[in-house]
């Protein structure tokens, strides 16, 4: 079947199986390896990509059902070789041993901090509950989504002062 | 490498629209909504439907409203947006308490619960929950709507009253003065399917229940409802003495099986202890409608 999907804010038409599953497409139709294919169980979230602005786990949605949706996946997340602050945080505190859950970790935390801009410990852990780290690296984890946190409040600041000015 | 077998698939447009492709594809068609129970039994082949019929396009069931004296949720209605919505918990917390501890939250964003109830997992908790509630299930078919009772929604594990060419689109609850609501829950970890789990309505009139529901997941209790239990609460004082015996009552009568989530015997004691502090729990907010302040979590 015919499919296009808005990936990244590039349209793509691509003919698929319909049993094709999401985290496949990305990563094999369109070449996008960073969204990383785990569990397959929708268990551990190394596949999770946002589908219409929600975070998904994208092994458990078929692509046909992203047909004339947009999907954002890790890649987006930095603008050019500007990183957004999630990626700097994960850098800055550690976030990531093997990094194999890191793409699904970071989109969640994106959207977490999309919508609650200073979250608690406690809240960034249940946000990120559905996401599993086999280095067991939760404390950066946390730490990171954290000083992602920090850092956009001080740009925020930052930015009011200048425009203030 | 997982992946479900060979499938067609169609993509509904409105609920007439998919009406019509069940019809057409008949009873080897399958319902797709957020595929989170079905994709997974599909990479598995515990399901191997032919078609699947897409629904995610059908905004008009995907709403939590209040109209004529019901609160109405729309099958299509994700899990985060029924434990988001602020009206669904200010008539009935248990909602948001079985929501809350329904798989994760990524789960919860693309996961819906008509597609839960239609599942009919033994475990899951949403049955247990709408059968306290005493609510009602609209199902469309070819020629129109009917609707039934939660009770009578399940027929077996894993199968319900919805015909093949039938589709269930919102599930109602009556509101009533009086009522407090609560979900109580024991899994082995985050995110999982309960050891067991029960569900607790009651509606007081003064400091005595007069209608009360108990739901009970995963302990293998008849349309996931203890009705011994709550056929003694009503009429009843709301007592701790009450609540104890309803939790006695409907461990006695529900039929767990031992699996690899804990042994029989432990989860008749869950189903006594967990009814137990439903009801208390249910009753205190009944007490302090909208006034009381819920632990979290």
């Amino acid at each position: 079947m015919q499919i296009s999907v808005n990936v990244n804010g590039a349209d793509y038409a691509r003919d698929v199986e319909a049993r094709l599953l999401l985290i496949h497409f990305l990563r094999d139709d369109l070449g996008l390896t960073g969204s990383h294919w785990g569990c397959d169980t929708s268990n551990c979230g190394a596949c999770v990509v946002w589908l219409d602005e929600i975070p998904v786990k994208s092994c458990t949605v078929l692509a046909a059902m992203a047909d004339g949706h947009r999907v954002r996946t890790v890649e987006d997340l930095a603008a050019g070789d500007h990183l957004d602050p999630v990626q700097q945080g994960f850098s800055e505190c550690h976030g990531l041993q093997c990094g194999f859950c890191t793409p699904g970790m970071m989109m969640t935390a994106r959207w977490l901090l999309d919508h609650n801009p200073d979250p608690t410990p406690e809240q960034i852990r249940e946000a990120l509950s559905g996401q599993i780290c086999r280095c067991t690296g939760y404390e950066n984890i946390v730490r990171s989504v954290l000083w992602a946190s920090k850092h956009e409040a001080r740009q925020h600041e930052d930015g009011e002062r200048e425009a203030g000015a | 490498m997982q992946v479900p077998a060979y499938v067609e698939y169609e993509k509904a447009t409105s609920v007439e629209h998919a009406l019509a492709l069940l019809t057409r594809f008949g009873p080897e068609a399958r319902i797709l909504a957020g595929g989170h129970s079905l994709i997974p039994m599909m990479k598995l082949r515990l399901a191997q439907p032919e078609t699947l019929i897409d629904i995610n396009g059908l905004t008009e069931l995907s709403f939590i409203t209040v109209t004529g004296g019901e609160l109405r949720i729309g099958a299509l209605t994700r899990h985060a947006q029924l434990l988001d919505s602020a009206v669904a918990g200010e008539h009935f917390a248990i909602l948001h308490d079985a929501e809350r501890v329904i798989a994760d939250p990524v789960v919860r964003n693309w996961g819906t619960v008509g597609g839960s109830l239609c599942q009919a997992d033994p475990s899951e908790d949403l049955s247990a929950t709408f059968a306290s509630l005493k609510a009602t299930m609209v199902i469309q078919g070819p020629d129109g709507t009917r609707t039934v009772s939660a009770r009578g929604f399940h027929t077996g594990p894993y199968e319900t009253v919805v015909a093949p060419a039938e589709l269930l689109t919102e599930i109602r609850i009556t509101i009533r003065p009086g009522c407090g609501s609560a979900y109580e829950k024991v899994g082995r970890r985050v995110g999982d399917w309960p050891v067991g789990a029960a569900a607790a309505a009651v509606w007081l009139a003064g400091d005595t229940i007069a209608e009360a529901g108990v739901g009970l997941t995963a302990v293998g209790a008849r349309h996931f409802a203890a009705a011994e239990a709550e056929e003694f609460l009503r009429g009843a004082p709301a007592s701790e003495e009450s609540f104890a015996e309803a939790g006695r009552i409907a461990a006695e009568h529900c039929r767990p099986s031992s699996d690899q989530r804990g042994p029989a015997d432990y989860k008749r004691h869950l189903a006594r202890e967990l009814t137990a502090r439903a009801l208390r729990r249910a009753y205190v907010r009944a007490k302090g409608t909208r006034h009381v302040s819920e632990p979290k979590g």
